[in-house]
């Protein structure tokens, strides 16, 4: 008989992530007593004060200690859990404002587009203020997801940070269908990864008797399990982070999400769940995986090569801003992976800069994607977009900046991320990585490039576009990742000693 | 503050006092930049008097960290080749802005615009030649593709956006292959102890790479330098990006820019991988080679009177790179004072071109005729322009194309007899559109044009001083250069086979 033994937790160091899932269900609570009037003001506040106590929590916590104990191993906070915890906080804040753009969400979501009950909660003004507390939610699981050091931590903080963002994706205002077809497309596939990545726990389960990156780590240094369920396993649980990741040839969903999900939530996706689910993955390759890199490498390897030359290459034929800025997403996803390949401190600290910086920029493209508006509402057709730069030359500049930033030229926070996950890469040993990123870094500026021609050097169309003046919100989102993006690229020695100094993985 | 990095911070206070200045006072925009250049063409001028080109060795060295866990630091120094380089950009600049005092209001953006970026980039061309550090010269490198993008994109004419796409899309490409070199040399020092990018080091990089590794990394190199410098078959962005832009663009686009191409050969092909650049010698040569007849030939045929500058270029830097890789010190100093003598004479050109379109609103040249008549000040500036261009002796040009072909000579007697003819077509170039523009009868419309107005004289009367000047008396610029370029050629291991120039050491 097992005897049960009351589990010890550590709060000070899940604090961060405590205070998050509890601003979430405070929301929840308002969302059912508060009057409606003063709902969107006070989940605003609520949201930005749990996220910033708890990115201070998580400040004071990097300062003193860290743990692998801190919930019966089922949670390792270490110095590279707690920096990618700390970028997706800090990405979040900034995506928080973004969403405060009401203008981006659908009035009621229960009605049926196009129904008389939603043409009656639209004049009737109504707001859906759920969004918040769904967020909270998903930075929750985004949070848990890195710093999980069993397999079945690792699923349920999957599963939290996945469903709020499948109700998310669907509560666009304009396009509703669209939209709601996009939320369907990602749950149906969400739900398949999902599959696969409970079975690759069995599989691992199997292999080794345990559920814990430790255990499965012994067993492979051990050695007396059957490597084909390990091969197995590693391939399953594979499966479930590319496609949250968005690696070819697991990336079909992001294109069509991203495009109709509000582009707020587009955002958050974009950026936090990329680092999120890339914190994971680092974790158990470095951590379980490590001894065994000759059963997965390869394979990661040719995935790695492959998103990289896909993504560049189809972001070239897309008209939709959106769906460019996905197929880039593929492409950047491309050359973190070569950060997990490198499999080294030096692999380690230069994704988490990569994608600090990458999260970063990518928060602040969907910001402006967010203010080019016609009548009807966001205008994503790239066509359309000409001429802006004599409109709105500002918005026009700091667009151009962040696709100068993802096409990595100097000065820029892309370029220092850049060189410093494709040193990686070669110091580990893959030329083929370093010349095919190299490659088709050339082959994405051009569509970079294309955006950027399109926005000064044509004129604007006849039935143009405008630039809404932008909120006070979203012109704090589009000012900070601005300003952070030029400033890691004119002098990023702060963060990259800060990440040298602390970024490792705890076993 | 060391001198380098106070010539470089000042374009970017005038870039400052231009985003202060009121949108709708463009004169005030305007001296703004002229004060800014003015001021930062005498403190070059100041720092090439306090050169000592008697030591060995950088000069006016600065080094700070600048990103310590990549071993990257903000160094800064010149030598010879540096001086005379950033010498010849602080000098065309402000040069640019008087010629080009109208250039900034046909745009797409308002005159601030141009003149900050006009600033941003003065700042970084000082910068790529002053750096001492591989990574910091390759950041200038890549990130003054930005303002001449926007340059050419939205102040130029014609075809303008698709120019500047090519145009960095080209250097783009090449600056990507250079960047998997840096990568390479970065591991490469990892693995060898010594985590840095500074070039006085990393010149012994190359004892330790195997000659395929050494060669992979050299190419790297060379391919970015040689799309920049434009070498053919990389050449094909240049005349459109020439055509497309402002006159004054286009002198800098040639005059300076391009010659980072030249510049890097020297500084970083030769230094770091003087193995591989005697492999791939006989190679380089040849394209060489074929770049001064090929240029040649399509200058003869152009009837675009940009194009045909830009044409005429690429056989010119087919000689610049043909003296590099000579490998003597002759045609070492030769090409570095050419670069210098072409971005005067390229300038000169240009500028007198841009004059030229202007008043006629055309760029061909079978509208102009018998200007001589009508413009005289016009055509003689010109014709003497065209004359340094085609090397005429007693003009700038004639030295520096004496010197490549006689260093090239005493190694590749077949290559160096063979560029010759480069200089017989050069005399076709020149005077077919000399003929055909200036003299002859008037064409309709060239009745009334006027000819060059005070500014337009203050703007060309110093180029073409310094051609003149230089023609018969390059021995300053000489003794700047002569000890930086004995310097790379005997640290390399590489001997003059004849005896050396009079001012060489």
């Amino acid at each position: 008989m097992i005897e049960f033994v009351s589990p010890t937790l550590d709060y000070a160091l899940l604090a961060p992530i405590l205070i998050v899932l509890g601003g979430a269900v405070l929301g929840v609570l308002i969302e059912a007593f508060a009057p409606r009037k003063s709902r969107a003001s006070s989940q605003l506040f609520i949201t930005l004060a749990t996220l910033v106590l708890s990115q201070v929590a998580s400040l004071i916590r990097v300062r003193d200690r860290s743990s692998s104990a801190a919930a019966m191993e089922s949670v390792t906070f270490d110095g590279a859990g707690m920096l990618i915890q700390g970028s997706i906080l800090l990405i979040s804040i900034i995506a928080v404002f973004l969403l405060a753009d009401q203008e981006n969400f659908t009035a009621l979501a229960a009605a049926l587009p196009g129904s008389d009950e939603e043409r009656a909660s639209l004049q009737q003004d109504l707001r859906v203020t759920e969004i918040y507390p769904l967020t909270l939610f998903a930075v929750a699981g985004m949070m848990l997801f890195p710093v999980a050091t069993d397999l079945i931590t690792l699923f349920v903080a999957l599963e939290v940070l996945s469903l709020p963002l499948y109700l998310l994706a669907g509560l666009s205002r304009r396009r509703r269908l669209m939209s709601q077809e996009a939320a369907l497309k990602y749950f149906l596939l969400g739900a398949f990864a999902s599959a696969f990545f409970l079975m690759g726990i069995a599989y691992l389960y199997g292999y080794s008797s345990s559920v814990t990156f430790a255990g499965i780590h012994s067993a492979v240094i051990g050695g007396s399990g059957n490597d084909i369920y390990l091969l197995l396993g590693i391939a399953f649980i594979s499966i479930g982070l590319l496609f949250k990741v968005g690696a070819v040839p697991f990336h079909a969903w992001s294109p069509d999400v991203y495009q109709g999900a509000p582009t707020a939530v587009t955002a958050l996706m974009a950026a936090a769940t990329k680092v999120a689910a890339f914190g994971a993955m680092l974790r158990i390759f470095y951590v379980s995986f490590a001894e065994a890199y000759w059963q997965w490498r390869p394979a990661i390897i040719a995935i790695a090569l492959i998103t990289m030359v896909f993504g560049s290459l189809v972001a070239i034929a897309q008209r939709d801003i959106k769906r460019m800025l996905a197929y880039s997403s593929i492409a950047h996803a491309g050359f973190l992976l070569s950060g997990v390949v490198a499999l080294s401190k030096s692999g380690l600290e230069s994704s988490i800069f990569y994608l600090f910086a990458y999260g970063i920029a990518t928060v602040g493209a969907f910001g402006i994607v967010t203010l080019v508006r016609d009548s009807a509402g966001e205008v994503t057709d790239l066509n359309r977009w000409s001429g802006l730069g004599k409109r709105s030359p500002w918005v026009a500049t700091a667009f151009a900046g962040f696709l100068l930033a993802f096409a990595g030229i100097p000065l820029t926070s892309g370029f220092i991320g850049k060189f410093s996950i494709f040193s990686a890469a070669y110091e580990s040993g893959s030329t083929a990585i370093l010349i095919t990123g190299v490659l088709s870094s050339a082959i994405a500026a051009f569509f970079y490039i294309r955006v950027i021609v399109l926005m000064f050097f044509k004129d604007p169309v006849e039935d143009g576009t405008s630039v809404v003046i932008p909120s006070i919100y979203t012109q704090i989102t589009i000012t900070v990742s601005a300003l952070a993006t030029f400033a890691l690229g004119i002098y990023p020695t702060p963060l990259i000693n800060f990440i040298q100094s602390s970024a490792t993985f705890l076993r | 503050m060391n001198i380098l990095s106070f010539l470089m911070l000042l374009p970017l206070i005038g870039t400052a006092f231009i985003a202060l200045a009121p949108k709708t006072n463009v004169l005030l925009t305007k001296q703004i930049a002229l004060v800014t250049t003015i001021l930062v063409a005498l403190v070059g001028i100041y720092m090439t008097i306090s050169f000592d080109f008697n030591a060995n060795g950088f000069q006016f060295v600065e080094s700070r960290e600048w990103i310590p866990a990549f071993g990257i630091k903000y160094a800064l120094g010149v030598d010879g080749i540096a001086l005379v380089l950033i010498l010849m950009s602080v000098l065309l600049t402000p040069i640019v802005v008087v010629a080009g005092w109208n250039e900034s209001e046909g745009g797409r953006w308002s005159p601030k615009v141009f003149y900050s970026l006009l600033l941003v980039l003065e700042t970084m061309m000082i910068g790529v030649f002053a750096s001492t550090d591989v990574f910091l010269f390759y950041v200038f490198f890549e990130a003054m593709l930005v303002p001449v993008y926007f340059l050419i994109g939205g102040f130029g004419s014609g075809e303008r956006a698709a120019a500047a796409v090519k145009f960095l899309l080209y250097s783009l490409f090449g600056g990507l292959l250079m960047l998997a070199s840096i990568i390479g040399i970065y591991v490469m020092a990892t693995r060898y102890g010594n985590r840095t990018f500074d070039i006085t080091t990393l010149s012994g990089l190359h004892t330790v790479l195997t000659p395929m590794m050494e060669n992979v990394l050299f190419l790297g190199f060379f391919i970015a330098f040689a799309i920049k410098a434009p070498l053919w078959p990389l050449h094909t962005w240049l005349p459109d990006a020439a055509k497309s832009a402002t006159p004054g663009t286009s002198v800098l686009l040639l005059g300076v820019l391009d010659k980072v191409g030249t510049f890097g050969m020297i500084r970083y092909c030769l230094t770091l991988f003087p193995e591989a650049s005697k492999t791939f010698t006989p190679m380089i040569i040849t394209l060489a080679v074929i770049s001064i007849l090929y240029g040649a030939f399509l200058a003869i045929g152009a009837k675009d009177i940009k194009r045909l500058i830009a044409y005429t270029s690429i056989s010119h830097f087919g000689f610049i790179t043909m003296g590099i890789f000579a490998m003597t010190s002759q045609g070492m100093s030769g090409s570095t004072l050419y670069m210098f003598n072409h971005g005067f004479s390229t300038a000169a050109l240009f500028l007198v071109a841009g004059f030229m379109i202007t008043r006629r609103n055309s760029s061909t040249i079978s509208d102009f005729g018998g200007l001589q008549r009508v413009t005289p000040i016009m055509a003689w500036s010109f014709f003497i322009a065209g004359l340094s261009s085609l090397a005429l002796p007693g003009l700038s040009s004639f030295v520096s194309e004496f010197l490549v072909l006689v260093g090239t000579f005493t190694r590749y007697p077949v290559a160096a007899v063979i560029a010759t003819f480069g200089i017989v077509l050069a005399a076709l170039y020149i005077l077919i559109p000399v003929q055909r523009a200036l003299h002859g009868p008037t064409t309709p419309g060239n009745e009334n044009l006027s000819d060059l107005t005070l500014r337009e004289k203050i703007a060309i009367a110093p180029v073409i001083a310094t051609i003149v000047v230089l023609g018969f008396y390059p021995s300053p610029l000489l003794n700047i250069i002569n000890p930086a370029s004995q310097t790379i050629i005997s640290q390399q291991g590489f001997s003059d086979p004849a005896p050396t120039t009079s001012e060489g050491k």
